[in-house]
């Protein structure tokens, strides 16, 4: 009989411990398959951060190293120059890259470093308890929103991948979402290219994912996925910001 | 090798090419931008080796962290307030048991306080520095020569140790030149260091971290920690004593207060005054013991510090209660003259009754 589906081999064989809904989970398994089909098992190493994701490293079956909250850019910018033959990328939160990381993150992409950025959009601080986040949409109830966020008082949801698309370092950069089965696969699609583009060595790529917390965003499972797809992609739509691999 | 004329920032720089370091993250910050210089001239072209300058010394400890856990010699330096932004990284450091060496050519403080040389970082340095319970490895040098040496020395003690190991210096050490001359010549090549990552190739994934959820694993990750300190503590302490044997009053001080102490003690010397020193070269692990048995011969001792009694309260913790412990301290970046440093050990001297030699 062949065989249709399975656990990919960048996956140990360790159950999530994800919530229910949550969008981790799928962006670790495109990114594992990912991994798999284009046979970088012995050559990646990944770098999460602390937040939900700080387990990653029970997950995936690669190298990993935890980054301090923000500082993935660096850290994976540390591992690439010392290290060139290393396929690196990152996987790190909106509060993580678009808020405490922007620095490190912006100044990577500017020097066009040689990693992968993985950038879940949850609009949210999701291990905290749901604070609002550089993404969270504007009159958006978060725990530290709790009238909804007021541009007035909270500024507007910070359009980092749009920002990094000026930086010339930046060669590829996508946002995709976890919102239906369409999406998922372009989303593989786009971490795929991402880390060809690392491979061709042409320079900082990222892929963004809006991806659901249902917890926190106090929803069911598929009302968070509509969420999605009728709010968030309003201000985050999705596609292909910059492309200029060539490709 | 002959002698070369050189900065004590460049002679760290020259020091760890030739101790293999292969990559170097900096950020611009008076007085150490000689060092960061010398690496983007010598260091960045070099075959196999990565120069940046960083955007905050923030990103660059963190590149440190990242060089590290792909098992490189990687250093980066700064001065006492880039050092403090720096501490994130090394607390990170430490937890994960990731070699490094980071050089502080301190000034003033607090705040953004002078560019002029002081001690002032010596608790910050000692005491780990960051959040959580651990420590470094500080090394603190008196010469140009000196830090030559201990750059070297740095390298091989952060690998040995799995440790951040600290070069403490201060502006003066950094901006003065002196003849110096290098040991070793540049390493072909290293060896990667083991337990590295540099993808699963042949061997088992594995990961390097620093959080857990459970209490007793990070109870048993202090323990490991703090048994490897025991294990420092005991073969790496380091001290230079000099004519102690007869002396009464014994002046501890460090780096380049040990230097100007010397210049005192000289003056004593001839003046009949017996008065030796006790230089702590690592000022973590601290020579207790040494201070210790000083006290079996005097009970007299003078610290001086370019800070307001910092070393001090190690002397007294070392000594117990065994000696008598005076201190004389300049903050804020002055800096004494061996004149006036005599004058205070002179006086303390004189007041304590010690005997005089005609």
């Amino acid at each position: 009989m062949k065989q249709v589906y399975r656990r990919p081999h960048s996956l140990k064989k360790a159950p999530f411990h994800y919530c229910p809904g949550c969008g981790h989970s799928i962006a670790h398994r495109v990114i594992a398959e990912v991994i798999d089909e284009m046979n970088l098992q012995d050559k990646v190493i990944g770098i999460p951060p602390p937040g939900c994701s700080v387990f990653a490293y029970h997950y995936f079956d690669v190298d990993m190293v935890e980054s301090a909250h923000g500082r993935g850019a660096a850290v994976a910018t540390g591992i690439k120059r010392a290290f060139p033959q290393a396929i690196v990328f990152t996987y790190q939160g909106d509060g993580d890259l678009a808020a405490i990381g922007t620095a490190e993150t912006i100044h990577a992409a500017n020097r066009g470093e040689r990693i992968t950025a993985i950038f879940i959009n949850n609009a949210v601080y999701g291990m905290t308890g749901g604070q609002m986040a550089p993404t969270t949409l504007l009159s958006q109830k978060t725990t530290t929103t709790p009238y909804g966020r007021s541009a007035q008082l909270e500024g507007y949801p910070l359009k980092i991948s749009e920002m990094l698309a000026l930086v010339k370092g930046t060669v590829y950069i996508e946002r995709t979402a976890v919102s239906s089965p369409a999406n998922i696969m372009k989303t593989k699609k786009a971490v795929r290219k991402a880390f060809q583009t690392q491979i061709d060595d042409l320079g900082f790529s990222l892929v963004e994912i809006l991806s659901p917390c249902p917890v926190n965003w106090k929803m069911a499972p598929l009302e968070a996925w509509q969420w999605i797809e009728k709010e968030m992609t309003k201000e985050f739509p999705l596609g292909v910001i910059k492309d200029v691999t060539g490709k | 090798m002959p002698r070369i004329l050189l900065s004590g920032n460049s002679a760290i720089g020259e020091g760890a090419i030739r101790a293999g370091c292969q990559c170097y993250f900096g950020y611009p910050i008076t007085p150490q931008n000689e060092l960061t210089e010398y690496m983007a001239t010598h260091l960045s072209r070099r075959k196999g080796c990565s120069f940046i300058q960083a955007e905050s010394e923030l990103s660059a400890i963190n590149m440190v962290y990242g060089a590290s856990v792909a098992g490189v010699r990687v250093m980066t330096s700064s001065s006492s307030p880039g050092i403090s932004l720096k501490q994130e990284g090394i607390s990170y450091l430490a937890a994960c048991q990731l070699p490094a060496v980071i050089v502080n050519m301190s000034r003033g403080g607090p705040g953004l306080g002078s560019i002029s040389a002081t001690q002032s970082d010596y608790f910050q340095s000692t005491r780990g520095g960051g959040h959580g319970d651990y420590r470094t490895i500080v090394l603190a040098p008196s010469s140009v020569q000196e830090l030559a040496d201990l750059t070297h020395r740095a390298f091989d003690l952060a690998d040995r140790y799995l440790i951040p190991v600290i070069i403490l210096g201060d502006s003066m050490l950094g901006q003065m030149m002196e003849p110096v001359e290098f040991h070793h010549e540049v390493p072909r090549r290293l060896p990667v260091r083991d337990q590295a990552l540099r993808g699963a190739h042949g061997r088992a994934s594995r990961f390097v971290k620093t959080f857990t959820s459970k209490p007793t694993e990070l109870e048993e990750i202090n323990w490991s920690l703090f048994r490897r300190y025991r294990l420092i503590e005991k073969k790496e302490t380091t001290c230079e004593s000099s004519l102690v044997d007869d002396a009464e009053l014994v002046v501890v001080a460090f780096g380049i207060a040990a230097r100007i102490a010397k210049g005192a003690i000289r003056k004593a010397r001839s003046n009949g005054l017996k008065v030796g020193l006790l230089r702590p070269v690592t000022l973590w692990p601290f020579p207790s013991e040494q201070v210790k048995k000083t006290a079996a011969r005097t009970k007299h001792f003078l610290v001086f510090e370019m800070n307001m009694g910092q070393m001090v309260e190690d002397v007294k913790l070392a000594l117990d209660g065994a000696g008598e412990v005076g201190f004389y301290g300049r903050p804020g970046g002055v800096i004494p003259t061996p004149s006036e440093v005599f004058r205070v050990v002179s006086r303390e001297y004189y007041q304590r009754g010690l005997s005089i030699e005609r």
